[in-house]
């Protein structure tokens, strides 16, 4: 297959292929783009970036702090939008999510102009 | 009430941020003039992965970043005046600045750095034919009413242009319960990184029409849908082929200018390609002791290149208000055959490596970059691909320069 | 049922004015909108030129009110406190039109209008800029430029300070008369009055139907417009227009008494009264010809277009009482030159309302209202005394036009209170600048949120349309 390496803002054109047991990444720059590739070809990962509810009616924003599986993304999605974290949570504080048998655990990264 | 610092940097976004730091850490009496009520700027709002992989080595969220930058600003003894709004940049480096906490304040700077950031270009800017509904917005501004405010501006979305804040956004749209019908882009390319096509795009099966543009906005007071049609050479739309597409919401990625208004009647040279000043290698402008970085400098994609460029300018924004930046016979540095600009678009002659940042005018593959210095070549590079949306940088050394610099792409 | 002595349909520049003049008298007026603010519609897309007067056909409606109006907005403009610049204009022509500025000459003459022709060097030194081909020009000093909708705000500000009313999202669906009274009908109320003046603009001719009076056949011709960079200001000084023809006045190049530039109006018919969708085809036809008198064209300089539409009725205004209903008065078919008009206009119906009800003048009513106080005007004197005693004028909210939030929260509170952002853009300018609202947008919708008590997924631009309609976590 071919695509393009997300890991950074180059952006190289990978192709990637199955050579016997082996999963070969060609036109990576460097070592991130050669996992990329690998994940990309066998199970696709992204972290999840969104917006969570706070408890005074207001938002912060908040991410996965391990790529999930591309196709959960949405259930991740999902499970966050049902969360009401406390009106004080700090940048890197860390919480549970639980989504239809995945665990997942967010990281705050913004807060509130206020805060 | 007339204050004395040693530089001040007007703009708290991650370039005044960075230039504030250096300043600081160079031994200057250094105030930060910020109009939003927190350091941060745009990455506030910039919620999305991948910003800090070339500064800090990892990668992490522009708010992430952000925070960083506030955290070391606040380490060290930087004044900072929030929902401060300069009003003027007078003649002999005296700022106006206006806040609801200390009112009228004047500033004796000893050095300025313009870090004010840029603008988006809006529905009005390119003449966008049709209503004028609600329901049009630029991509940043659905980005801070989405990130920030927590709104979402509209549930059928269209986006005209393919920057990478509309492209950001047709991602961040879609995680939020909105169908982002198309993105339509003028221009036979993306003016965003390639990454983003793959991961905000095609990621969620959004598709992308090159060469095609908006004929009309349907829809009053709200929009109701855009008419659409491809372009032929002459970016002009071929009426006979224009199609309909319903949506509530009308996105705009369509180009940002740096905002420099404030430089209005004080004679800076700008350069009409960046819109930005023109500046020297310490990010001087031709007004001596005003700096500029950062996205009112030129537009970057990386806020990464962003900080570094604006330590520059901080450190040689302390070096000037001690009297002991160095000036020297300067020399041009031109942009030619295929090189949209170069900067910094000026050099002092003498010793050391600098690097000079690059945007081409169309996608060329394998082209060469050379820069040449009274016809003598002083660097070459091979490019894979060289595209208007990506920034590049060569680095060349200043003993061998000793008159213009050319830089153009050979063929 | 609310009774009232006069009703007048339509809260657009002669609406209002006709309101202003009726205020001044022991009248019990109200005035009925359809839209969610006043001058929503024409008054709020037009050229914003106070015309001289010289090219008006003599002996018409417009001439005699254009002439009458012309002195009137210059005064009411200081009186109202509404940015008026009295930068005259002029007519540019090349060679070929040198028989053309004579004969508008000679209409300047018959309607009594100051003109002076000039040679290519005279014209030069008022208007550095014209294009290379102009040879000559008709130079009309008492024109100039005034905002358009800032003047009729100002009217319906001053006229509920002198007692009257207005009440806004209340278009007419039903005029009855029985006993010597009209009953105007709006999904508002139904409301008892002695007197119907009809200015519903764009809608007059369906208001007279309503009523019974004189049936009209209505055309509408769409002007598109671009709006300048305030950069541009500088290369501008007077409002330069083309010779005119048969579609109207032409393709004009004007400062705006806001500090822009505009360019503008095409000329397109169209049967739709609500039409003010620009085309294409009418934005490159305004690139064409504007060079054709202006050799500093900046389009890449633009920052907003818009659209309005001229309502023509025959060819002249229709001003008078109907003679088929008793005191139904009209004025109809009000377009160009409609703002320079309305005062005089303005007059001519109180006249006319006062045969029908004898009313005594007011003993105290206010003519020069309440200085506005805006932050681009001030000196740092000023600006420090008023930062220092309210904090809020120290918050700038709009950067590219520097309206601080002191200045939102007075139009929010004013007479006439703005309650969308279209609304508070037009009192105060917050929005109108480069940007668009990019910035400030947000923050005038937090405002008006907080100030009005209302969600922000309620805030207007205007029209009944939001802004960010939605909250995040809850789309479908």
């Amino acid at each position: 297959m071919n695509t393009i390496c997300i890991m950074c803002p180059m952006g190289c054109p990978l192709n990637i292929e199955r050579v016997g047991d082996e999963i070969k990444v060609t036109g990576n720059t460097c070592k991130r783009g050669e996992i990329y590739g690998k994940a990309e070809f066998t199970h696709p990962v992204r972290v999840v970036t969104t917006l969570v509810k706070l408890s005074d009616g207001s938002v912060a924003s908040c991410k996965s702090c391990l790529p999930v599986p591309k196709e959960r993304v949405a259930d991740v999605v999902e499970g966050i939008g049902k969360l009401t974290l406390p009106a004080d949570v700090r940048i890197g504080d860390i919480f549970k999510v639980g989504v239809k048998s995945l665990d997942v655990d967010i990281a705050i990264t913004g807060t509130p102009a206020s805060a | 009430m007339l204050l004395n610092y040693d530089v001040v940097i007007i703009g708290g976004g991650p370039a005044g941020m960075a230039a504030a730091i250096a300043a600081h850490d160079s031994g200057a009496k250094t105030l930060i003039l910020e109009r939003d009520v927190r350091l941060g700027g745009i990455l506030n709002q910039c919620i999305h992965q991948g910003f800090g992989l070339h500064y800090f080595g990892e990668e992490m969220t522009g708010t992430e970043y952000a925070e960083r930058f506030r955290r070391e600003v606040h380490k060290r003894d930087i004044d900072v005046m929030l929902e401060a709004m300069v009003l003027s940049l007078g003649e002999a480096r005296i700022v106006t600045a206006l806040s609801p906490e200390r009112g009228l304040v004047k500033v004796k700077a000893g050095a300025v750095v313009l870090a004010m950031g840029c603008r988006e270009r809006t529905a009005g800017a390119i003449a966008l034919p049709g209503t004028r509904p609600a329901g049009i917005y630029t991509a940043g501004m659905a980005q801070k009413m989405c990130n920030i405010d927590g709104y979402l501006v509209g549930r059928e979305v269209v986006i005209l242009g393919s920057g990478d804040i509309g492209l950001i956004m047709a991602r961040r749209m879609t995680t939020e319960g909105a169908k982002v019908k198309l993105v339509l882009e003028l221009m036979p390319y993306s003016s965003g990184l390639k990454r983003n096509i793959v991961q905000c795009l095609d990621d969620y099966g959004i598709p992308i029409k090159y060469s095609h543009t908006i004929t009309r906005v349907v829809g009053n007071p709200r929009i109701t849908g855009i008419y659409y049609a491809p372009v032929g050479e002459d970016r002009r739309p071929i009426l006979s082929e224009e199609k309909f597409v319903s949506c509530d919401a009308l996105l705009l990625s369509v180009g940002l200018i740096p905002e420099n208004d404030l430089l209005g009647g004080l004679g800076v040279e700008m350069s009409s390609v960046t819109n930005g000043a023109c500046v020297d290698e310490n990010r001087m402008t031709s007004l001596k002791g005003v700096f500029s970085c950062g996205n009112v400098l030129h537009v970057h994609d990386l806020v990464d290149n962003v900080s570094r460029e604006a330590e520059i300018a901080g450190r040689a924004a302390a070096s000037y208000a001690k009297g002991d930046l160095k000036s020297g016979e300067g020399v041009c540095v031109c942009a030619k055959d295929g090189v949209r600009y170069a900067l910094p678009q000026r050099l002092t002659k003498g010793e050391g490596k600098v690097k000079i940042f690059f945007r081409v005018d169309g996608v060329y593959k394998g082209a060469k970059l050379v820069a040449e210095c009274e016809g003598r070549q002083i660097f070459a590079k091979k490019f894979a691909v060289l595209a208007p949306g990506e920034m590049g940088d060569i680095e060349i050394d200043k003993a061998g320069v000793d008159g213009d610099i050319v830089v153009r792409l050979q063929r | 049922m609310d009774r009232y002595d006069v009703i007048v349909i339509g809260g657009g520049i002669v609406g209002t004015a006709v309101l202003d003049r009726l205020a001044r008298y022991e009248l019990r007026a109200l005035l009925v909108e359809k839209c969610d603010d006043v001058a929503s519609f024409t008054t709020r897309a037009n050229s914003g030129i106070v015309h001289a007067g010289y090219d008006c056909e003599p002996g018409t409606l417009k001439a005699k009110f254009n002439v009458l109006g012309n002195p009137l907005v210059w005064k009411e403009a200081e009186e109202l406190d509404v940015p008026h610049l009295k930068c005259g204009s002029i007519v540019a022509a090349g060679e070929d039109g040198v028989s053309g500025l004579e004969e508008l000459e000679k209409k300047a003459k018959a309607n009594g209008v100051e003109v002076r022709l000039l040679s290519r060097e005279e014209t030069l030194g008022i208007e550095p800029n014209v294009a290379d081909r102009i040879s000559c020009s008709l130079y009309a000093p008492t024109a100039g430029v005034v905002s358009p909708y800032q003047m009729a705000i100002a009217y319906a500000d001053r006229a509920i300070l002198n007692g009257a009313k207005i009440l806004l999202e209340a278009p007419v669906t039903a005029i009855k008369r029985s006993e010597g009274k009209y009953t105007i009908c709006t999904p508002k109320g139904d409301f008892e009055t002695s007197v119907v003046i009809n200015c519903a603009g764009a809608h007059g001719a369906e208001i007279n139907d309503l009523a019974g009076a004189e049936h009209f056949e209505t055309t509408y011709r769409r002007g598109d417009y671009f709006v300048l960079d305030n950069t541009e200001r500088k290369n501008v000084n007077t409002v330069i227009f083309p010779l005119p023809t048969a579609a109207g006045k032409g393709i004009l190049v004007a400062p705006t008494a806001d500090g822009n530039v505009i360019y503008g109006p095409t000329a397109v018919d169209t049967d739709d009264c609500e039409d003010t969708a620009s085309t294409l085809d009418s934005l490159d036809a305004l690139k064409k010809s504007v060079p054709l008198t202006y050799k500093r064209p900046a389009f890449n300089k633009c920052i907003r277009v818009y659209s309005g539409l001229r309502t023509l009725i025959e060819h002249d205004f229709v001003i008078g009482r109907s003679k088929i209903k008793d005191n139904f008065i009209m004025t109809i078919g009000i377009c160009s030159p409609g703002l320079t008009s309305a005062p005089a206009i303005a007059d001519e119906i109180l006249s006319l309302t006062l045969e029908s009800i004898n009313a005594e003048k007011k003993k105290d009513y206010i003519i020069n209202m309440p200085r506005h106080l805006r932050l681009k005007e001030l000196s740092d004197e000023e600006i420090e005394r008023l930062a220092r005693s309210d904090s809020r004028w120290g918050r700038i909210v709009c950067r590219c036009e520097k309206v601080t939030e002191a200045e939102i929260i007075a139009a929010i509170n004013s007479p006439l209170p703005a309650t969308t952002v279209d609304a508070v853009k037009r009192r105060v300018r917050a929005g109108m600048g480069r940007c668009q609202g990019g910035f400030c947008g947000p923050r005038v919708i937090e405002i008006l949120s907080r100030e009005l008590n209302i969600p922000i997924s309620e805030v207007k631009k205007g029209l009944g349309a939001s802004i960010a309609p939605f909250r995040v976590k809850e789309v479908d």
